[in-house]
């Protein structure tokens, strides 16, 4: 959940719909992509193999396929010159609720059987302002209303590219789940409504342990009936399927994570025990705020953690949290990201990044790790993205100055070797949207005039806020309705 | 000078290089006896960042008495004075985060630890400095990051806006970040009165049902200007107060706290700081507090950069919000809001930055670097942090710059305190050493000291 005082800054958030229009017209055109890029003569942070000052990088296809400093440009490749700049992996943001139509499904304390892929909106221009961040991929989770939430989903920042080609091609699904206070519904209630089950952390773990118990009743159905067909057995109906427990058994089956919404050590622990007692694995825990009480636990069980840099005090359970969580859990041998959880701190996590050499004395290198290589190791994507290496996908940051500086600024951003953002160009075409924006306004004033002409100049069409985001939604779908293609 | 020096890395107890000098200083009041300690200090062969001219190289700050007693380069070590060496270190005047809620709360999301906003919608009589929580955890967290002092405007943020702030939300009040009692920490107990100058507003977000309210236009404007006629007549009535006050015809078994509080922002002493985002909103403020002669400082300020020449031509300074936040439309420009403290400056418009928050406010720093970033220049963004905003709230004669006679809020840093990764090295609040110890690094200390678990 978002930091409430933050959200609140961004309430009202203001939008004018034509003008939204105007923005995706002139703006939101999915690159080219040429064969071949060479960046030359930058300072390539590879975080898998330390710093090549003066060095280059061959794109192809895509893909990285020479990092060096004697790479030379074949004929007809787009030349890059990057001197005097500094080139990182893109930035994976492993908490993210941006192009997202909705965040909370939190009728029901177990609403596994709904997915964010099915709410995915391409044209949040957050997806625009968090590539010119540097971020190139991000874990767009469900919100932390409900102890067992809603499919996880990694995506490309792909701006200009339909919802169908959002999705990170391969990334593991994962599911969200959420303790504390969220879930046990702490801090707001909604009028009218009977208080929730769970309201406590004790009924948190029960919650999470009455869905395992039926998942794992309905997984031996299933293997039953799985046993019974391979074995030859025939006209035997398949049982029911069951779309809010089928992820769960994907749980225990190790096909999919878990990222765990938590932050006080005692239901960290608790999760920890809930799922050794059913033998799946937890992937992250997300925010884990009082992580570092516990940093040998989490190191002990091989768990991921993503937490913030600074937000501390907006709640009781946010009131342990200190700046140095990220290097004591990393000197005790926990792999730690740091996450945005917000759209705009999305834009500046290399500086978030930055705060663990101040707070616990990280190296530059495992401080950039927190928001590039970590990060894609946790979300299961680190062969493909994550570091500077021969063969990975072409996913890549430029910045002006060192990025873990304050003084740093994006000036392009590449996700599969084609510049998704360019800082020169959207600066270039600023006039032309300006003046598109105006004569759309023109026109929207003209056509408003024409029917009605008694209209009062001021009944022109003012500014829409838009709902604070996330935002717990009361009663959107029914229990159990799952989107697209439920029973 | 915009790259700072590297952390010293490896030492996790970097923040106590000065524990020796410190700890009696700033240990917990042991017993009722203690001496005040002495205040006079020598800090030597210091780059010093005075913001009242060109940096000093190798130079030397006096601190005695609570003041600064001395600066610059040919200053001879006074005799009793106890020597800072800060050979390779920088010196500057504390930050001020010129709207916070510091002391007023504690953790936002629950209300019994939040005082920031009182109920109703004219507060003018309710002050800061009377709920401020001199031993809140936020003061030592923040004064860690190199803020010596703040402001801490009631209605200004925080969970309790779920209730709606008011129009007057009260006074605010200038504290320094340290002090056992309020009365040591106050700069100026009334600094400025908090006003949210009323919005024409089509469309909220109820919180009482969590649903969207829309309004035609017609009806959110006829609401606006019946708040506006509504403030009017407060400081109509605050004005006939305020002569009956001079005339004496107020005697203390009538008096009116609220239109009495009024009194000294009609008389045009106490400002008005006019928290508005939007364009429309700013310019309805300006016309608004021109009218009524107040003084105005503009808070928030999202906008500002489309109303710079009204804002410069009427004299109307503003606080900034954090340059870190996403600008008011989605077709802005993605910097709109970095690069807009820039666009003030070349405009010739007095601001500061702010972090309007407690939790966020050592990320003042940052906020104020971002804005170098995108074109402001770093002599502009360290005044918006320390000196300007002491100009806007009339402080400038004890606070923001170091200068002969200045109240000694001076922070020692080991590089440029608007980098992130720069640690405040010695810290003064009115002549004071200050710790820097706080809720954060305890906790560092303790769990980095736990044994190794045996699981």
């Amino acid at each position: 959940m978002l930091n409430p005082s933050r959200a609140l800054s961004q309430f009202p958030c203001v939008l004018c719909l034509f003008c939204s229009l105007c923005f995706s017209l002139a703006a939101a055109t999915p690159p080219d992509t040429p064969s071949s890029v060479l960046i030359q003569n930058a300072t390539v942070l590879t975080v898998s193999h330390g710093t090549i000052e003066h060095g280059s990088i061959l794109i192809k296809d895509g893909k990285i396929a020479e990092v060096g400093q004697s790479v030379k440009a074949p004929a007809g490749a787009q030349v890059i010159d990057a001197t005097g700049q500094f080139v990182i992996p893109g930035i994976i943001d492993c908490h993210s609720h941006i192009a997202s139509e909705a965040i909370n499904e939190g009728s029901v304390s177990v609403s596994s059987m709904v997915t964010m892929e099915e709410v995915l909106d391409p044209d949040d221009v957050s997806i625009y302002r968090d590539l010119a961040g540097g971020v190139t991929a991000a874990n767009i989770l469900h919100g932390s209303a409900n102890s067992i939430g809603g499919q996880t989903l990694v995506i490309k920042l792909r701006w200009g590219q339909p919802a169908s080609k959002l999705p990170f091609e391969g990334a593991p699904p994962g599911i969200k789940f959420a303790l504390g206070e969220n879930p046990k519904r702490s801090n707001f209630s909604i009028p009218g409504q009977p208080r929730h089950y769970p309201a406590t952390r004790m009924g948190v773990e029960e919650t999470i342990r009455a869905a395992f118990a039926e998942a794992r009743d309905y997984k031996k159905i299933w293997d039953d009936y799985n046993k019974s067909v391979a074995a030859g057995e025939k006209a035997l109906l398949p049982p029911r399927r069951d779309l809010k427990l089928e992820p769960l058994v994907e749980v225990l089956e190790g096909k999919r994570y878990v990222h765990a919404h938590c932050y006080r050590e005692d239901e960290i622990l608790m999760l920890l025990r809930l799922a050794k007692e059913f033998g799946f694995k937890v992937r992250t825990f997300q925010h884990v705020l009082e992580g570092y009480k516990i940093a040998d636990e989490l190191a002990a069980a091989g768990v991921g953690a993503s937490t913030f840099s600074d937000w501390w005090a907006y709640k009781v359970e946010a009131y342990d949290a200190i700046p140095y969580n990220a290097a004591l859990m990393t000197r005790r041998g926990v792999l730690v990201s740091v996450n945005s959880d917000d759209a705009e701190e999305a834009t500046h996590l290399n500086q978030e990044a930055a705060k663990s050499m101040k707070y616990g004395g990280l190296s530059h290198d495992e401080a950039l790790k927190m928001v590039t290589l970590n990060p894609a190791i946790q979300l299961g994507i680190d062969k493909r993205v994550g570091t500077i290496d021969v063969g990975k996908d072409a996913d890549l940051a430029i910045y002006n100055h060192d990025p873990l500086s304050a003084y740093a600024v994006v000036q392009k951003t590449l996700i599969d070797g084609s510049i998704y953002f360019d800082r020169e160009k959207d600066i270039a075409n600023r006039a032309e949207i300006e003046k598109e924006k105006k004569a759309l306004a023109e026109k929207l004033k003209s056509a408003e005039k024409k029917p009605e002409e008694k209209k009062p100049p001021e009944k022109k069409p003012e500014e829409k806020p838009k709902l604070p985001t996330p935002a717990p939604t009361p009663t959107t779908a029914q229990a159990g309705a799952a989107p697209g293609g439920a029973p | 000078m915009k790259r700072a020096a590297r952390p010293r890395l490896g030492s996790p107890r970097y923040l106590f290089n000065f524990v020796g000098l410190v700890c009696l200083l700033c240990a917990p009041a042991l017993g009722a006896q203690r001496q005040p300690q002495p205040s006079f200090y020598a800090i030597t062969h210091a780059r010093i960042f005075t913001l009242a001219g060109s940096p000093i190289e190798d130079g030397t700050v006096v601190v005695r008495d609570g003041k600064i007693a001395a600066v610059g380069a040919a200053v001879e070590v006074p005799a009793g004075a106890q020597v800072i060496d800060a050979k390779g270190l920088q010196v500057y005047p504390g930050l001020f985060d010129a709207i916070t809620q510091m002391g007023l709360s504690e953790i936002s999301a629950v209300n019994a630890t939040v005082d920031s906003t009182e109920t109703g919608g004219y507060n003018p009589d309710v002050v800061a400095a009377s709920a401020i929580l001199p031993s809140s955890e936020h003061i030592p967290v923040t004064r860690a990051s190199g803020i010596t002092e703040v402001l801490a405007v009631p209605a200004s943020g925080g969970l309790d806006l779920f209730g709606g702030r008011g129009i007057i939300g009260g006074q605010a009040s200038a504290i320094h970040l340290a002090g056992w009692t309020i009365d040591e920490m106050l700069i100026k107990k009334s600094a400025a009165m908090a006003l949210n100058f009323p919005e024409i507003q089509t469309e909220t977000f109820d919180f009482a049902t969590f649903s969207r309210k829309e309004k035609p236009y017609a009806e959110a404007k006829q609401e606006y200007e019946k708040q506006v006629n509504e403030l009017t007549d407060w400081l109509d009535r605050a004005r006939h107060y305020a002569q009956a006050m001079e005339k004496g015809s107020v005697s203390k078994y009538d008096r009116d706290l609220k239109l009495e509080a009024l009194a000294p922002v009609v008389r045009g002493g106490l400002p008005v700081l006019v928290f508005a985002n939007r364009a429309r909103d700013i310019r309805n403020a300006v016309e608004f507090c021109d009218k009524q002669k107040l003084k105005m400082i503009l808070a928030g300020g999202a906008e500002a950069y489309k109303v710079k020449d009204l804002l410069r031509s009427k004299g109307v300074p503003v606080v900034l919000r954090p340059p870190l936040s996403f600008p008011e439309d989605e077709d802005d420009p993605y910097d709109r809001e970095l690069s807009q403290p820039a666009e003030l400056a070349a405009a010739g418009v007095k601001f500061a930055i702010a972090s309007f928050d407690n939790s966020f406010a050592r990320r003042l720093g940052q906020n104020a670097a971002n804005a170098v970033a995108h074109g402001l220049s770093y002599e502009e963004a360290l005044r918006a942090v320390t000196i300007n905003p002491a100009q806007i709230f009339g402080l400038s004669g004890q606070i923001g710059t170091l200068e002969e006679g200045k109240l000694a809020n001076v922070i020692v840093t080991n590089g440029d305190p608007l980098e992130l990764t720069t640690d405040v090295k010695y810290l003064f609040i009115k002549g004071r050493l200050t710790s820097t110890e706080n809720k954060h690094h305890r906790l560092y200390e303790k769990y980095l000291n736990r044994p190794k678990a045996s699981n």
